[in-house]
């Protein structure tokens, strides 16, 4: 068999390597996006790849050849190496509709030269927190992610933005303190961070110390995922920035956060002790987000919104931890993962033609721009989850798992999540009554579309519609990847065949590593 | 084993540190927030020292006597996390500094549009207005007093029954 496993760090590599490339090319606007599209295409291509290969099992790659517990190494399973495709295929599309923006505007709202480096900074810390399976490492895609977020919410750095951009910056900053205090703690209480380690040694511990570690980490991932009640930074932060920035951040980066509380809640805390709590959390997020949206004036801070409330759905996937609801909950991410970056899109050329993003100043624009109204439509329908597309598909699947799970809990959240699908239905179907078909204050002049914006829109929307049609085969995948996720041992043997450590090369280096292994109270737990 | 008995002296610092820092952090001035963000994240090395166990002898393979080493890999991420709160504490000041720039102050305002939204819920009144938004402030009850009986040919009740 062909050793595929050099496949593994492409995602990362090649992103960086053309960032540093587009920086040194700051000053050929004309080279940059040859630089950045091309890169974006070869991740992608790499994700396919890897999606494929590691449906027989997860590749491993041992960092610099140093064995897994001491050295960092990076893990493609079915999980992330779904992930990243969907990922790749959004930013890819994400920075399509940019540069075609940014050929059409003005110097106000262009790309400026920072802002291919950036970007692909951006997407390489997103596919390093998704293939790291190393905790301290995934602490380092984080950072990565953020510090090129920061740059992109703050772009031109006006008034309004740098405002958004502090709340943004601040709550970004304290979610990481909390991940490194509790990276800090899992290494005293284990003497490692290797996930794969991790997932023999935390049994070990002191379960009262067990279920402090739990806490930290889910509480720096929800912040990070925007679980009511650290939800609130959201809305407030996205809207402003530029809509191809808005779409991607609302996209990926709550979905990082969401992968890592997927990732530690299967591998490192299977027993589920906080599943009940996760449940609430899960409810409140659904209804309260729901309900922020319906009250919202802007389109974008109602999207923000909805945004916030369908993390909920995953949530409560998580939450009932058995196959069915880990299953469908991923097939949930990479549903919504395109849908909402595809609606965030759509809205910006809702602004362009529009003018503006408040719903009681639109109007009229199916007439002006009836391409628009349809591309609107399609993913709200699929956002709301009108059968049958792939929004449906998910949250039959998450009530279905609800269900099966039969607790008076379970059938709450489903009805929760049934209320939740309905409001958010009524949400997009006023946005786009108001915005579409409204009799306008001041008649919109008819806008020439640049193909170049609405092709990658249709097409994250055709991706959408992929996942409809792709839905058996999908599903197929994300009930094996659970599978895996809940035996977890292929993980582990993967990283770890003999238990003990890697196939890097520091084996020597290493020997001595046992008598690290002591625990923060372990012993008179 | 290695003695995992922490320094309280460290354990102490770890304390204020975060004490000083959480406080800092829920100030208005951003170059306060900066501050506590600071505070916090040496706060977090510390803790990284701590969880390395007893200071010993540096560790190098074949120099030192390997019971005696401490543990270099809380260390390196210590030197990481350092590396990124830098970065972080960089672009916050920058930021700090354009808002001073813009408005001659760094405090962080509140969202416009959320204010909107609020002053209007609590007066009651919709978010959006639009050809069906009904003018004026009649309530159910208003409408409710005024309300045609439909058998009595669109007159209303009272006056049927004269």
């Amino acid at each position: 068999m062909t050793d595929w496993s050099w496949l593994v760090p492409l995602p990362v590599v090649i992103p960086l390597f053309a960032a540093g490339l587009a920086l040194a090319l700051y000053r050929r606007p004309r080279l940059q996006p040859i630089v950045s599209v091309t890169a974006l295409s070869l991740v992608l291509l790499a994700s396919v790849a890897l999606l494929v290969i590691v449906d027989d099992g997860p590749l491993v790659v041992d960092v610099g050849d140093w064995a897994a517990p001491v050295g960092i190494d990076l893990v493609a399973d079915r999980l992330s190496a779904l992930m990243l495709t969907i990922s790749s295929a959004v930013t890819l599309c994400v920075l399509l509709y940019s540069l075609a923006q940014g050929r059409d505007d003005d110097e106000e709202s262009a790309p400026v030269s920072i802002y291919h480096p950036t970007y692909l900074v951006l997407t390489a810390g997103v596919a390093n927190a998704f293939l790291s399976g190393d905790l301290f490492n995934i602490y380092v895609g984080f950072e990565i992610l953020l510090a090129a977020s920061f740059v992109l919410l703050t772009l031109g750095g006006t008034g309004e933005r740098i405002r958004a951009g502090s709340i943004y910056v601040v709550v970004a900053l304290l979610s990481s303190v909390l991940f490194l205090v509790a990276i800090a703690l899992v290494y005293a209480a284990t003497g490692t961070v290797n996930l794969a380690q991790l997932a023999i040694r935390l049994p070990e511990i002191d379960p009262g110390i067990r279920l402090v570690l739990q806490v930290l980490l889910l509480l720096a991932f929800a912040i990070k995922a925007a679980v009511f009640p650290l939800s609130a930074w959201l809305p407030d932060s996205y809207p402003t920035a530029p809509a191809p920035v808005t779409a991607v951040f609302a996209g990926l980066l709550t979905k990082v956060g969401v992968y890592a509380i997927i990732r530690t809640q299967t591998l490192l805390f299977p027993e589920g002790r906080l599943d009940d709590v996760l449940m609430w959390l899960a409810l409140a997020t659904m209804v309260i987000g729901i309900l922020g949206a319906v009250a919202q004036d802007d389109i974008k801070r109602l999207l923000s919104f909805t945004l916030v409330s369908h993390i909920g759905y995953m949530v409560f996937g998580i939450a009932l931890s058995s196959d069915a609801g880990w299953s469908a909950s991923i097939y949930y991410v990479a549903h919504h993962i395109t849908v909402q970056t595809a609606l965030f899109l759509v809205v910006g050329l809702v602004e362009r033609v529009g003018g503006s993003t408040s719903l009681t100043r639109l109007g009229g624009l199916a007439r002006v721009a009836p391409v628009l109204a349809l591309l609107f439509f399609v993913p709200a329908m699929n956002l709301a989850g009108i059968p049958p597309l792939s929004g449906f598909l998910g949250k039959l699947g998450l009530l279905e798992a609800g269900v099966h799970v039969g607790t008076p809990l379970a059938y709450t959240l489903v009805v929760g999540g049934i209320v939740t699908s309905l409001l958010t239905l009524y949400a997009l179907v006023k946005a786009w009554n108001k915005a579409f078909w409204q009799s306008p204050e001041v008649e919109p002049r008819p806008v020439r579309l640049p193909f170049g914006m609405v092709g990658p829109a249709a097409a994250l929307i055709g991706v959408g519609l992929a996942l409809t049609f792709a839905g058996g085969p999908l599903y197929a995948y994300t009930e094996r990847a659970s599978e895996a996720l809940v035996e977890r041992s292929p993980y582990i043997d993967a990283v770890l065949p003999d238990g003990e450590r890697g196939t890097g090369d520091s084996a020597d280096v290493a020997e001595h590593d046992d008598r690290i292994s002591i625990d923060l109270g372990g012993g008179d737990g | 084993m290695i003695d995992m008995t922490p320094n309280v002296v460290l354990v102490v610092t770890i304390g204020v540190l975060f004490t000083a820092g959480v406080y800092l952090l829920l100030e208005r001035s951003l170059s306060r927030v900066l501050v506590g963000v600071i505070l916090l994240g040496n706060g977090a090395n510390l803790l990284f020292l701590v969880a390395g166990g007893a200071a010993g002898r540096p560790p190098l393979v074949g120099v030192e006597p390997e019971g005696q080493m401490s543990d270099p890999l809380p260390q390196a991420m210590v030197l990481t996390a350092i590396v990124i709160t830098l970065g972080m504490t960089a672009f916050l000041l920058a930021m700090a500094y354009r808002s001073w720039q813009l408005h001659r102050h760094d405090e962080v305002q509140d969202d416009v549009e959320d204010r909107r939204i609020a002053r209007l819920a609590a007066i009651d009144e919709r978010a959006t207005a639009d050809d069906d938004t009904e003018e004026g402030s009649e309530t159910l009850d208003d409408q409710a007093a005024t309300a045609r009986d439909e058998t009595g040919d669109g007159q209303p009740a009272d006056e049927v029954r004269r």
